[in-house]
């Protein structure tokens, strides 16, 4: 392949094609996102007391599935160009659903599938409405985050609903083969979306709506259909999160992924994923998440106040998006990209 | 003579694999109307971003009178003078024409607030100077077209431009407005600014130019004096070959037809038309710009909703509603402008050709990877596009081999009605006649082809029939064998215009 003969010299290319930033681009586009979680691995690892040991593993994966699972969804949605601001809201309804019919007896397998559908149905709201009505999707999802949030409230009627009969509790925090469950399912979510995403036909419609809605629409895809269909799937994987955080606290509660939806956000932007739709990667996301998580934990571990914690965040986030800007645009000598 | 104001180089600037200007030379005196002409493509447009500040030539040398300068952002050519009017214009039109004119510069009163007053008459005088009656307190955005025109220029006037380059400053003006505009140039002119002057209105370079400059596929041609040639010097200048040898088209057995249109229509004064095209046949629709052909082309494709009328394709009838119609009833659509409504500039060539084709690749919705590959492969071999070009970004490519990309992606599919609509525009003489062979290709393979086409001797060069549209309707057929340019711009332009433009020569 001549792409990696290009790397492999790393002398300036003789075909005009391929410029030295561009190969560049290439490789950062590919592993880039890895080299910064090893490197802040390694930091962690060698500051951070504690921070090198199995149960700290364990302890980092169970804590950032939840924020995994938002972003995988979340990650749908962007690369249509669209945005989802109620997967936070959603975790919290979804949550009361399923306590709510699991304490009314329901069989938890169903309790489970009730709530993943109410997120769904959640979605499939916000989804019609961007999509039919043309609506923006910040405005719509802006909408839904905070009349979902109220629907929490209302249903809870303001107080958390906590069960220690709750049966589907081991989702939380039970293990399969050892490992946590909640990391078991986020694993599943992510093999699920990187086939649908690389190896479907849908995965390629869903880059398409992404990087050109009216062009994607000329070439024969069905955009609408699409645009719903990416909410309806953030939707679920919230209403998935949403038992995972029910069971993990063993309750319902209203106030349950508050501002959840801007770390999911966050992960996915760090992961690579352009906001402008149409390109990026799931995996990235993954790593987006992990790296924010390994961040969190890393800091508590070292006993960095809150605060201070939430300014190093801000930081890396921004960070981030400048280097993925700079890898694209080198060089900006001119406003807009001339063409 | 007057004295050299403005001079280039060996200017070059090279965008991905595409030269789009090669060691070109050009210079501007004061007091002068400097025809800049040449094809889509020819680097006139890339020259004019130049000296507009907006991108950086990768060598050569600006020389503004006699000195060299540099001009690395839009700032720095106002500073230098230089003035651009755009075909989309640089203005605000959510704010008023004096807001406009003061944009950057807005005077205050010595509180430090905005001085209305100063403002409007302020811009009073600058529209007085180029002699434009406009209310400079009307919001911009309400003003036609070319009135927005004159307010830019008016601008560029205040700024004491002294070089004031037009890019088809007539394209969307009405006669009256363009006649307006002539005085304006020539005032200007009288004043010692320079004037480049972009047109592809052979008629409108006679009546203002001084001189004539032709840019050919990035490269110059040539600069004339008007008075030594004639237009047919400058269009032999700008294809620089004879025409016939760039049009290919053969004659192919025709059989049924396979695209019916009837009564079609928007219900907006567009249609009906109705008209039919048969398989190996390549018909044209031909118009000036504004007469309903995209419009029909679209309707036909399903990518707007017709009001009426109905479409067959091999006696099937279908109701074109959403561009899935057209895709599922065997149409392909190439349209009008390929970056907006065709590709996935970020994504790779594979992924732009395979994009309407992977239903026929797909297990369950599960991609066969290997299949499309070898799928995409054939078709860019087909086309002569380069193979290593298949994970490179479709940006990287040349206008013509995006355009052959474009050609692709429906050929992938076995369709049996194709429309192009413009296919030729912006793409370089080689890829142009390349994507003629394509069309002559299908035809022989017996495809219906409809073209959509502005540019006159590739209509006639390359169709089997010319459709001539005016508002809305179809209001000539000719056979292209015949035809001539004449012939259809007497259609298209209706008998009393054509008579018009006679006596303007």
């Amino acid at each position: 392949m001549t792409d990696h003969n290009l790397l492999a010299d790393g002398a300036p290319v003789s075909r005009p094609v391929r410029q030295r930033s561009f190969d560049v681009a290439y490789w950062w586009d590919r592993v880039g996102i890895l080299v910064v979680l090893a490197a802040l691995v390694a930091l962690m690892a060698v500051i951070a007391p504690n921070f090198a040991t199995v149960d700290n593993l364990f302890n980092i994966a169970r804590s950032i599935s939840i924020n995994a699972i938002l972003a995988a969804g979340l990650t749908f949605v962007i690369l249509t160009s669209g945005i989802d601001l109620s997967v936070g809201s959603i975790v919290a309804v979804s949550g009361v659903v399923g306590v709510m019919t699991a304490l009314a007896g329901v069989p938890s397998p169903l309790a489970v599938l009730l709530a993943v559908l109410a997120g769904a149905v959640a979605g499939l709201v916000n989804g019609l409405l961007t999509a039919f009505l043309s609506l923006a999707a910040f405005i719509v999802t802006l909408g839904t985050m905070t009349f979902l949030r109220g629907l929490a409230y209302t249903l809870t009627e303001g107080r958390p609903i906590v069960s220690n009969q709750l049966n589907f509790r081991d989702i939380g925090n039970g293990y399969i083969a050892g490992i946590p469950a909640p990391v078991v399912v986020m694993v599943i979510v992510y093999i699920a979306s990187w086939f649908i995403l690389e190896r479907t036909r849908y995965g390629r419609h869903v880059y398409a709506v992404g990087g050109n809605a009216e062009a994607a629409r000329l070439a024969g895809i069905n955009v609408r259909l699409v645009t719903t269909s990416v909410y309806v799937l953030a939707g679920a994987c919230a209403g998935l999160a949403g038992v995972i955080f029910a069971a993990r606290v063993v309750s319902a509660q209203p106030t349950a992924g508050t501002g959840y939806e801007l770390d999911a956000i966050a992960a996915v932007v760090l992961g690579g994923t352009s906001l402008a739709g149409g390109r990026g990667r799931i995996y990235g996301t993954l790593v987006g998440s992990i790296i924010l998580g390994v961040l969190t934990t890393g800091l508590i571990l070292m006993n960095v106040q809150f605060f201070t914690q939430l300014l190093i965040k801000g930081v890396v986030i921004v960070l981030a998006v400048a280097i993925d800007s700079l890898k694209r645009h080198p060089i900006r000598l001119t406003h807009r990209p001339s063409s | 003579m007057t004295a050299c104001l403005l001079r280039l180089e060996g200017v070059t600037k090279q965008f991905g694999a595409t030269l789009a200007l090669d060691d070109v030379q050009f210079d501007l005196r004061s007091g002068e109307v400097h025809a800049l002409m040449g094809e889509n493509g020819a680097g006139k447009s890339t020259l004019m971003k130049i000296l507009a500040g907006n991108i950086r030539r990768d060598a050569g040398r600006i020389l503004l009178d006699g000195e060299e300068i540099e001009i690395r952002s839009p700032g720095d050519a106002v500073a230098h003078g230089i003035a651009i009017i755009h075909q989309e214009l640089n203005t605000v039109p959510t704010m008023t024409v004096a807001e406009n004119l003061a944009l950057g510069r807005e005077p205050r009163t010595r509180y430090g607030v905005l001085d209305r007053r100063a403002m409007v008459a302020s811009a009073r005088a600058k529209l007085a100077r180029i002699g434009a009656e406009i209310d400079p307190r009307r919001e911009l955005g309400e003003l036609s077209v070319g009135m927005q025109q004159l307010v830019e220029i008016a601008r560029a006037v205040s700024e004491n431009a002294r070089i004031l380059v037009l890019d088809e400053p007539t394209a969307a003006l009405s006669r009256a407005e363009s006649l307006h505009l002539y005085d304006v140039i020539a005032e200007m002119r009288a004043r010692g600014v320079g004037l480049v002057y972009i047109s592809h209105r052979m008629e409108e370079v006679w009546q203002l130019a001084d001189r004539i400059t032709v840019f050919r596929d990035g490269a110059f041609v040539g600069t004339r004096d008007k008075d030594v040639i004639g237009p047919s010097d400058v269009v032999r200048m700008m294809v620089g070959r004879s025409l016939d040898a760039l049009y290919r088209h053969d004659e192919h057995v025709i059989g049924d037809a396979v695209l019916e249109v009837s009564e079609l229509t928007d219900g907006a004064g567009v249609g009906p038309v109705s008209f039919r095209v048969r398989a190996g046949e390549v018909v044209c629709l031909a118009g000036l710009i504004g007469a309903g052909r995209t419009e029909v082309a679209r309707m036909i494709f399903g990518a707007d909703k017709p009001r009426g009328g109905s479409v067959r394709v091999n006696r099937t009838v279908m109701r074109p509603s959403s561009p899935r119609d057209g895709v599922a009833a065997g149409i392909a659509m190439v349209p009008e402008s390929r970056k907006e409504q065709a590709l996935f500039l970020d994504h790779t060539v594979e992924e732009n050709v395979s994009i309407s084709a992977l239903g026929d690749h797909a297990v369950g919705g599960v991609l066969k990877r290997r299949e499309i590959r070898a799928a995409v492969k054939d078709q860019l071999h087909t086309l002569r596009l380069r193979l290593d070009a298949l994970h490179l970004p479709v940006r990287a490519l040349s206008g013509g081999n995006q355009q052959k990309a474009t050609l692709a992606r429906w050929l992938m599919r076995d369709c049996q009605v194709l429309i192009l609509d413009e296919p030729t525009r912006g793409v370089d003489i080689g890829a142009k006649s390349e994507i003629y062979d394509i069309v002559n290709k299908l035809a022989a393979a017996g495809k219906a082809i409809l073209v959509v086409s502005s540019d006159l001797p590739e209509a006639i060069g390359i169709s089997d029939r010319i459709l001539v549209m005016r508002a809305g309707r179809i209001v000539r057929e000719l056979d292209s064998r015949h035809a001539t340019d004449e012939d259809v711009m007497f259609h298209a332009t209706g008998t009393a215009a054509h008579n018009q433009e006679m006596n303007h020569d």
